[in-house]
Order: structure tokens, then sequence, then C-alpha cells
């Protein structure tokens, strides 16, 4: 047991897999966890219908997959970023300069952001407005910004029961936040006419209106989930006056335990959004390196078979589990087919 | 002179005083003891009472036709061309043969086949067709297969599925449930003990029945032997020379006071440096049992280093003054005597440090084991080197579970704590063993 035995071992250890790190045979995807099972469950089915060994496909938000995207290209560099909004343009500079140029962009299919409250509580039809009344930090009230003092549904739309407001919403790091403030409390900012009153007040300062519309209240009745839906859901679960918000898919899949609310009279469903009629949608991405497509075994295969007609079709089993599919597929396979690279600046 | 009329047999003031404090504080550690075992209890139940049944599974034994004409349409039984024939051309053979076993029954049903077949998991496809693939002569025969059954209907043999939330839940339907007691009150359909949990690989999100912990347990044990291999005579090494053999100064105390540092460090510290170091300078592979395990080497080696030096202090002087005495050199003295007699202690204390390792989510976060792995790895191969393949681990597993849109995920991520607690208990109670069989006091 002499020292100078264990330093070589290790070493032989090390080396031994350093050498042999070469040429990788499974593809590596990262990113968004909103579109980790629907990778999921493109990767199971990849594995069992081809030779190719099944994709790992690890989770952890669409930044930190991206960040790992962009830091080179390479075998130990990631060859799939999922994301659950488009690249940011900082992102792509970040790209071009570890050498990641060539990305080609493939948009999966669309998902629902809906509104759920617990079974066996009260019904809710809201419009952007309501929730904009609800959970805005400050209002515009007779010509001034005051704090929001709605704490009942019923002050804010007297249709609503008189039940306290309690929220819970996708904490900022999570891509659905995004999608909430611009079109659920923009949008209902504008609807109801406080963006005009805002903008009075504040002299047309445009981007200072929207900062105040998008604010939400930090008094205890908004409480941002940091973690995912299941924690949303056990909040619902232990406060009845809980409204969450919930991906499609999840809530799809737990119709025993939730009631959907429909958003300004359309009740959110694959139709509905595919159709565009549901407001609060958005698209889902992933993003490939071209310079892996003919070096990593599969990872071609891989990505047509998930934008194939039979997988992310609207009969297959990613639009069974949720995913809104895309009226425009067709397009994205030849864009798959012709390896249509992003434009980067 | 005054004699004494105090008596001992009677308590004054303050012997009472003295004595009443002496039983609150009795009273303060069972209270102590109680709210630690009541703790204890309240999560075992809960665990026990929501994962148990993840190791029971329910099972549809179908009869399935095989047609050559869709599955072999060469008509040459060649495996390679059958393997056109995709998961999803196999999916209503299945189907179909529900159907005719509902209908040989004689069960009414008002189900369509489309929810017929939604009764059977997705999962039996992929295992219906690598049989066939594998024995390319059953085509055109009729195969005898038990598959799984979907996660809602396994539900409701566990109790977790009830008429009344099928009725509201968009992927059953109480006649489903209905049809599904039908075929059980005939045989067809069984509930039985589920080896595929400890068995199978993990299973996408709409697949809860199917997931398993077969590439965890695999990945698990492959970063406990790296753990064990490495940190064992590191640890050990290093431990003999700071108590034996280093002069005690400045740099040793230095040394000593950075070890015990080290040993309380968040463990996801050493995830980042597992990420700078391993991965992108050595460029090992992620998602590997061998980073995962150098990672946990690190994070353990203090923990063991800790526990070596406390071994062998506790070895009396007098052996080791006895060999020199005797003329062998300190080496001698030190491997010959002290160490064995350390070795108890060495090895309980290796243990606990595992124990740890196998327990541990976060720095395997950052170096891509938190992840969706359907293959086994293998623990040698050409392409990715020793341990190189990838693997996910038992903690990261419940993790991932947790997380899942799927109530049934939740009985699975259950289950992964009892398996996970089984290895610990199996662990520590080794531990434990080891110390009472071999322990020597002086």
């Amino acid at each position: 047991m002499s020292p100078l035995n264990l330093t070589a071992s290790t070493l032989a250890i090390v080396a031994a897999s350093v050498t042999a790190a070469a040429a990788r045979d499974n593809v590596q995807v990262a990113g968004s966890s909103t579109v980790l099972p629907y990778a999921a469950i493109v990767a199971e089915a990849f594995g069992e219908n081809f030779d190719f060994s099944t994709p790992v496909v690890e989770s952890g938000g669409s930044s930190a997959g991206l960040k790992r995207f962009c830091e080179g290209v390479g075998e130990n560099t990631v060859d799939i970023a999922n994301a659950s909004r488009a690249i940011k343009s900082s992102e792509l500079e970040v790209c071009a300069e570890n050498g990641v140029t060539d990305i080609v962009e493939i948009r999966i299919g669309y998902d629902g952001i809906v509104f759920a409250s617990d079974i066996a509580g009260n019904g809710f039809a809201f419009t952007p407005s309501d929730w904009y009344m609800a959970l805005a930090a400050e209002l515009p009230v007779d010509g001034a910004m005051v704090a929001n003092s709605n704490s009942n549904w019923n002050a804010v739309n007297s249709d609503f029961p008189d039940q306290q407001i309690q929220a819970f919403i996708p904490g900022t790091k999570h891509g659905t936040r995004e999608v909430f403030e611009e079109k659920v409390l923009l949008q209902g900012c504008i609807d109801s006419g406080a963006m005009d009153a805002i903008l009075n007040l504040n002299g047309g300062d445009e981007d200072a209106a929207e900062q105040s519309c998008m604010a939400v209240r930090t008094d205890g009745l908004s409480v941002d989930i940091d973690g995912d839906y299941t924690e949303t859901l056990a909040r619902i679960e232990a406060d009845a006056n809980g409204i969450g918000v919930f991906g499609l898919a999840f809530y799809e899949n737990n119709t025993d335990r939730l009631q959907v609310a429909p958003m300004s009279d359309v009740v959110p469903n694959t139709a509905s959004i595919a159709s565009g009629e549901y407001p609060v949608s958005r698209p889902l991405y992933f993003y490939v390196k071209a310079a892996h497509l003919d070096v990593i075994p599969g990872l071609q295969e891989f990505v047509s078979f998930f934008v194939s007609d039979e997988i992310a079709g609207p009969d297959g089993p990613l639009a069974e589990y949720g995913l809104v599919s895309d009226p425009e597929l067709s397009k994205t396979q030849d864009a798959v087919a012709n390896r249509t690279l992003l434009d980067v600046m | 002179m005054t004699s004494p009329t105090k008596s001992l047999f009677v308590q004054d003031e303050r012997v009472k005083r003295r004595n009443a404090a002496e039983k609150r504080f009795h009273s303060y550690g069972l209270c102590a003891i109680g709210v630690a075992a009541l703790a204890l209890v309240v999560l075992l139940a809960s665990v026990l009472a929501n994962g148990a049944s993840a190791f029971r599974q329910t099972y549809l034994m179908l009869e399935i036709p095989l047609p050559a004409e869709t599955l072999d349409k060469g008509g040459d039984r060649d495996p390679a061309a059958m393997a056109s024939v995709s998961t999803f051309g196999y999916a209503p053979l299945l189907r179909d043969a529900l159907v005719a076993s509902i209908a040989k029954l004689n069960i009414e049903t008002t189900l369509s086949n489309k929810d017929v077949g939604d009764m059977i998991s997705k999962e039996a496809a992929a295992s219906l067709r690598n049989q066939v693939l594998a024995n390319p002569d059953l085509v055109g025969g009729v195969i005898a297969l038990d598959v799984l059954a979907n996660g809602r209907i396994d539900g409701f043999f566990k109790g977790r599925v009830t008429m009344e939330s099928a009725e509201r839940d968009g992927n059953t339907s109480p006649e489903a449930l209905r049809v599904a007691q039908l075929l059980a009150d005939v045989g067809v359909l069984v509930t039985r003990f589920n080896w595929q949990f400890l068995t199978a690989p993990d299973a996408s999100d709409q697949r809860p029945e199917a997931a398993g912990l077969g590439v965890a347990i695999l990945g698990s044990l492959y970063m406990m032997l790296v753990v064990l291999v490495l940190a064992l005579p590191i640890g050990v090494a290093a431990a003999i020379y700071l108590e034996e053999f280093a002069p005690k100064n400045r740099v040793s105390d230095l040394i000593e006071v950075n070890i015990s540092n080290l040993a309380a460090v968040p463990s996801i510290v050493y995830g980042i440096l597992g990420l700078a170091i391993f991965i992108n300078f050595l460029g090992l592979r992620q998602s590997s049992p061998l980073v995962g395990g150098l990672v946990l080497t690190l994070m353990t080696l203090p923990t063991i280093i800790i526990a070596t030096r406390a071994a062998l202090k506790a070895v009396p002087p007098s052996i080791r003054d006895a060999a020199l005495g005797l003329g062998a050199t300190k080496m001698q003295s030190v491997f010959h005597h002290v160490l064995p007699l350390a070795a108890p202690g060495i090895l309980t204390g290796t243990i606990i440090g595992l124990a740890q390792a196998l327990g541990e989510t976060a720095p395997l976060l950052l170096i891509g084991m938190v992840a969706f792995v359907r293959d086994y790895p293998a623990a040698y191969s050409e392409t990715a080197g020793l341990f190189g393949e990838a693997a996910t681990a038992l903690p990261v597993q419940v993790f991932n579970w947790t997380q899942r849109a799927d109530p049934g995920f939740v009985e699975r991520a259950s289950g992964a704590i009892i398996t996970l607690l089984v290895f610990l208990a199996v662990m520590n109670t080794v531990a434990v063993l080891l110390r009472r069989r071999f322990e020597r006091r002086w």
C-alpha cells in the first residue's frame, strides 16, 4: 500500500479513461425542464426502434442548457439544447465566440400555460385584466400609482366569489414566468386601460410603463414557485384558495385533482391552442449543432425522428402527452433535412 | 457544641430542589428522544405508505397473434428487415389481442377499441417487439405474453385511482376500471411482485408503470466501487502519515484545520470542482459514473481521514513503544501493530463515508448525472473506457421522479427511497457489526 503504487494506479485509471474518451456513441441533450418530458418520450421511442443508444436527456432549465450548448464544439459538449424560448442574441454571441456557429433551430410545437385551482374549490373564468388587477404591485387610481389593495377576488371582478387572492406563479428563473408576464399581465394592463393611465402619469415613458404593468405584488398574495409544477400542485392542495400556473401537459395528467379556468372564455386544450384562440401559449424549441450531425452516431436520425409525423404530429405520442403540435411541422422537417442554419450575426 | 439535628432520611429544601431538577432533566431527555422517534416514524410511515405499492405491479396476460403479413413483409424472417416495423406497428396487435380477449370473456363494454388499447402500457409494444426480433420464428403464430397494464389501471388496484377520480381524469374512465375489475375477477389481469422495479431502466413520463431503478442501482454501484478503490487507500495513507509520521508544526496544523474544514464544505462545491477539473480540463465524459465516483471520492476523503486518525489515536502508545523497543522501525510498528488494531475503526469510518456518498445528489447535478438514462451502463466498453457510460444514481432517481407530472411517479419515488434506505441500513448495520466484532477497548 505504498503511496507510489497508489499514485500510479490512480493515474492509470484516469489515463485509461482519458485515452478512451473519444467517439461518444450516445446523443447528449440538456436544457429546459418543460421540454424534458417530450425529449424523454422521443429518446425512449428512439432507443426502442433504432440500433443506436438511447440519448441521455438532462434538465436544468433553458438558460443553463443553452449555456452548456455554447461551451464549444466537441465530444465533451452537449449536442442538443432544449429551450422553452427562442435563443437570445447574447447567447448566440457567446456561442460564436466559442466556435459554435452552425446551429439548426427546431420548433417542436407549442405549450399552453393554464390557470388551475383545486377540484373542490370555486370555479373561475378569467380575463387577462382580472389577473392584472389581482397581481399588479401598483394600480393607477385617481391619477396616482397606489399599492394594490385588492385582497379578494370579488374586489377584482364582481362576478367572482368572495375568495382570498392566493396565486402560485412560476419564479423568475422559469421561462414560463416571462410568458405569464407578457401574455397575461401586460395584456391585462392594456385591456383594462391601466396602460394608458400609467402613460399619462409618467409622461409617455413606454418602457417604464411596461415594467410597471409586469411588476408583481410582493405582499404574500402572490407566491413565486421556484420548483416545478409538482410543488405548485402541493401548495394548491394545502391551500383551498390557491390558484396556480401550470403547463397544459401537467394539467392534463392531473385532471382528477385540478380544475382549469378558461381565459377570455376559451378553455385551454390542444385544439384551442393550435388554432391560436387560447391566448397564453409559447413555442418550444431545441437547438442542434450542425458540426455534430455527422460525427455523433444517431444524432441526425434522432433529430429527424423527433420531428417526424408519427412522433410530433397531431396523433403522435407528444400530442397525446400535451404538446400542441405545430401546424407548420412540414417546414420544420424540411429545415432538418436541409440543415437550415440559424442566422448568426 | 451543637449536635446535628438533621437526619439524612429527611430531605431538606435544597436536596428536594436538586432531586426535582434531576427528574426534570430525565423527562427532558425522554421528550427529546420522543420527538426524534416521532419524526422518524412519521417519515418512515409516509414513505412506506406511498412507496410499498411500487413493489407490486399489474399485468395483463394476453395471447397475441403475430401476423406475418404485417410483421415480416419479406417473408424470410430476417431480423434486420423485420426491424423496420416500429413499436407503432406492434401497438395495434396488443390492442386487438385485448379486444379479442374481452369479447371472448363476454364482457359487455362501451369502450372504443382505442380506449381498450389505452389500458395497456406503452412499454408493452417495445417488449413485444424485442421478443419477436430476438426470436423471428414466432411470427405467424400466437405468443402468450404478460404485458404491463397502464399506470391508471395499475393505480386502481393499488387504491390510488378510484371510480370518482376516474370520472374527472382525462386519461382513464370508470368504464375502463370496471372492465379491468372484471378482467381481474377471471384472472386475465393479475397484480404480483414487481422485480422490474429493481431491474428495469427509467421510463418516460408516459409510462410510470414501466419505470425502474436498474440503471440507477448500477450507477450507484459503480460510483461506490470508484470511491472505495480511491478514497480508502488515499484516505488511510494520508491519515497514517499525518498521525504517525508528520512532524508537529505550523504546516501540519494548517493541513489538519483544512481537512476538518473540507468535511463541512457543501457537497455542491465538489460538483463545481468536478465539472471544472474532470470534465472540462481532463476531458472525462459527462454523466459517467467515473466522474461521479471521483467527485464523491473528494467528498468522502475528509470523512475517512478524520475517522482513520481517530482510530489510530485510540491505539495506546504502549503498543508502539513496545514494538519500537523490540527494534522495529517506525513503519514496521505502524503496519504490523497499530494499523491492524485500528482496522475496525477505519472500516467503520469508510462505510459511513460510503453511505454518505451513496445518498448524495447535489454534486451529481453539475456533472450531468441528473438525467434521463435508459441504456444500462457497461462497466467497461471500448469507446467509453472504464465506468465511462452514462448512468444515474439512486438519490438522483428519487429527485427526477418527484418532478414528473404523472401521479404514478409519486409511488415510484417513494419506492426508490425505500430501496435507498434498505441499502443504507445494510451498510450501517455492517459498520456496527464490524465494530462490535473486532473493536478492542483498552
